[in-house]
C-alpha cells in the first residue's frame, strides 16, 4: 500500500501526480474463502479490515452487488455521535466514536472526522426533561454531554430561531461537543484500501444470488460471478437484509423502508454545528462545500425503490424553515433515498443467525453511518470468535424472543 | 408518491393515509398457550419483500376505514385493493405477476 503523507505527496506531484496507484485491486473472486461479507458498504468494508488486522484472518471476500460505497454509505447525513440514553446504546455508539477519533491515522486516510458538536434540540417541557435525563444517563456512560438553556443554545447556533414567538420554541437543547460530521465516501475508501492492502478480496459487481446451506450449515453463496464456497457468510446488506437473510431460510424482524435526504446550493458558512430536531425531525448540517446536508424521516410503507414521497420532503422544509427562517432563499440542489432496515426496537441486530456460521450486522435503521468502525470492529469479532463480542451481546437477534429490548425508538429519539 | 385507492372513496392522495403494516398478521386465539419463540414470531417477525407486499392503510383524513393493498415495494405500482378480512387476490393468476 501507498503510504499518504505530506513527502508522497510532494514527490508525486513532482512528477504529475501520475503514479498513485489504485486504492483497492479488482480480483475475481477465488473458488473459496474463509469468511464472505455480503455488502461492499462502510460496515461489511469495515468488518472486513477489522477481521484481517485484528483476528488475522485474510481469506475475506467482500461481496457487492455495485460498485462498493454506493448504498446508505454513500447516501445517508454524515451524522456521528454517541449520546444514546440505554447503556448498551451508549457503549457500542461511543465505541464506535472513539474508534472516529483515530480513524484517519489507522487508516492513513484523511476521513475528514468534524467534531464540531451535535445539538439535539428540546421544544416542550417534556422534551427538557427527556434531554436533561439523557444528559445524566450520558455522562453516567462517560460520555461527554451537556444542556444547555436558550440562551446557550442561541450562543452556540446563532442562526437558530430562539424567539420565545417561534413556531416550534427552542426551550433548551443537549449538547454532545465530540459529535460532528465525516466524509462518508472516505470512510468507504479508507477501509476498502486498508483492508486491500492486508489481503481482504473486494469484488465489486458481484451479486449474491442464493446462499448454500448443508446439515443446518452454511457452505458457500452463488454469485452472478460463479460459485464461492465458505466456513463462514457475514450480511452486511442494510435494507436488504431481510432478502439475503431468506436465501439461509431465516426469517428476521425488519422493515425495509426509504429514508431521504437533500442538500441546497452552496452558500458561504452560515452553521457550523449540527443540529438535529427529533420533535420535527430535523437534522441538518453544512458541508465543507456549502451546502446544506438535510435529513429527512423515513417514508411510512415498505419500499426498495430507493426514492421517497414528495411529502415526506414538503413537511421536513416546512419545519426546517421554522427553525432557521433565513434558508427560505436557498434553493435545494438534489434529492435521493437509501433503503434502510428498521427494527422494532431501534436498536440493530448483531450475532449469529439460526444457521451455522451464518451472521447479520443489520438493523441499524436510520442511524448506522455513525457506528461504521464500531459495528464492524465488534461484528469482526463475533465472527471471528463465533461468539459475540461483549459490546454486541446485547444486540443479538435473541432478544426479540427473550423480549429484552433496547428501545431507542423514544429513548434517543426517532432522529439518528 | 403513491395514488392509494380507497375502497370507498376512490383514488386519493397518500398523505390522506397511514401505513399499518403487514396484512394477515394475525394475533393467536390462545396467546398464553404459545411459547416465547411463537410469540416473538407473531410480535416481531415480518416478511419485508423484495417485490409484492399485502398491507394494511387506513383512510385517516377519510372516511377512516381500515382496508387491504397489493403492492410492489419495488415499482410501488399498486396491484390489488381489498376489504379487511377478505384473502389477499392471486397475484400471479389475476395480474400475470411481478410486473
Amino acid at each position: 500500500m501507498q503510504r499518504y503523507s505530506i513527502f508522497s505527496l510532494a514527490r508525486r506531484a513532482i512528477g504529475g501526480h501520475r503514479s498513485w496507484a489504485p486504492l483497492w485491486r479488482k480480483p475475481a473472486p477465488k473458488p473459496r474463502y474463509d469468511i464472505v461479507i455480503i455488502g461492499g458498504g462502510g460496515h461489511g468494508l469495515a468488518t472486513a479490515y477489522y477481521l484481517a488486522k485484528e483476528h488475522g484472518i485474510g481469506s475475506v471476500a467482500v461481496l457487492e452487488k455495485g460498485p462498493i460505497g454506493l448504498g446508505n454509505t454513500g447516501r445517508n447525513t454524515t451524522i456521528i455521535r454517541s449520546n444514546y440514553l440505554w447503556d448498551a446504546s451508549a457503549r457500542i455508539y461511543e465505541h464506535s466514536l472513539k474508534l472516529w477519533e483515530g480513524l484517519s491515522a489507522e487508516l492513513n486516510f484523511n476521513v475528514m472526522l468534524s467534531q464540531r458538536g451535535v445539538l439535539n434540540l428540546a421544544h416542550s417541557i417534556g422534551e427538557v426533561r427527556e434531554a436533561m435525563r439523557r444528559v445524566n444517563a450520558n455522562r453516567l456512560n462517560g460520555i461527554d454531554a451537556e444542556f444547555l438553556d436558550p440562551a446557550a443554545v442561541k450562543r452556540f447556533c446563532p442562526i437558530l430561531d430562539t424567539s420565545a414567538d417561534a413556531r416550534y420554541p427552542v426551550l433548551g437543547a443537549t449538547l454532545q461537543r465530540r459529535g460532528g460530521v465525516a466524509r462518508h465516501d472516505a470512510v468507504a475508501w479508507g477501509y476498502a484500501r486498508a483492508a486491500d492492502a492486508r489481503g481482504v478480496d473486494i469484488i465489486e459487481d458481484c451479486e449474491v444470488k442464493a446462499i448454500s446451506v448443508s446439515g443446518g450449515r452454511v457452505t458457500g453463496v452463488e454469485t452472478s460471478r460463479g460459485t464461492i464456497a465458505a466456513d463462514k457468510i457475514a450480511i452486511c446488506a442494510a435494507g436488504h437484509n431481510s432478502v439475503v437473510a431468506a436465501m439461509a431460510g431465516v426469517r428476521l424482524p425488519l422493515r425495509s423502508h426509504p429514508l431521504q435526504a437533500l442538500v441546497s446550493e452552496s452558500v458561504r458558512p452560515v452553521l457550523d454545528c449540527v443540529v438535529m430536531s427529533n420533535a420535527v425531525h430535523v437534522y441538518v448540517s453544512q458541508s465543507d462545500k456549502g451546502e446544506l446536508v438535510i435529513g429527512a424521516g423515513i417514508d411510512s410503507f415498505n419500499s426498495y425503490a430507493q426514492r421517497g414521497s414528495f411529502p415526506v420532503i414538503e413537511a421536513q422544509m416546512a419545519a426546517i424553515l421554522q427553525l432557521f427562517p433565513s434558508f427560505s432563499r436557498l434553493r435545494m440542489m438534489r434529492s435521493w433515498a437509501g433503503i434502510v432496515d428498521i427494527s422494532p426496537d431501534a436498536s440493530p441486530i448483531i450475532g449469529r443467525l439460526p444457521v451455522a456460521g451464518l451472521y447479520l450486522n443489520g438493523g441499524w435503521g436510520t442511524g448506522g453511518f455513525k457506528a461504521t468502525p464500531g459495528a464492524g470492529h465488534v461484528f469482526a469479532h463475533t465472527i471471528a470468535r463465533d461468539s459475540p463480542h461483549p459490546l454486541a451481546a446485547p444486540f443479538a437477534l435473541e432478544r426479540f424472543t427473550s423480549g429484552a429490548l433496547i428501545d431507542e425508538h423514544g429513548a434517543a429519539g426517532v432522529a439518528h | 408518491m403513491l395514488l392509494i385507492p380507497c375502497p370507498w372513496c376512490g383514488q386519493r392522495d397518500e398523505i390522506e393515509f397511514r401505513h399499518g403494516g403487514e396484512a394477515h398478521v394475525s394475533r393467536a386465539i390462545d396467546p398464553a398457550a404459545l411459547d416465547d419463540a411463537a410469540w416473538g414470531d407473531y410480535l416481531y417477525m415480518r416478511d419485508n419483500p423484495k417485490g409484492l407486499i399485502a398491507e394494511r392503510w387506513v383512510h385517516h383524513a377519510g372516511c377512516r376505514r381500515w382496508f387491504n393493498l397489493l403492492r410492489d415495494t419495488v415499482s410501488h405500482r399498486i396491484l390489488a385493493v381489498y376489504k379487511i378480512g377478505e384473502k389477499p387476490p392471486d397475484a400471479a393468476s389475476d395480474f400475470g405477476g411481478d410486473p
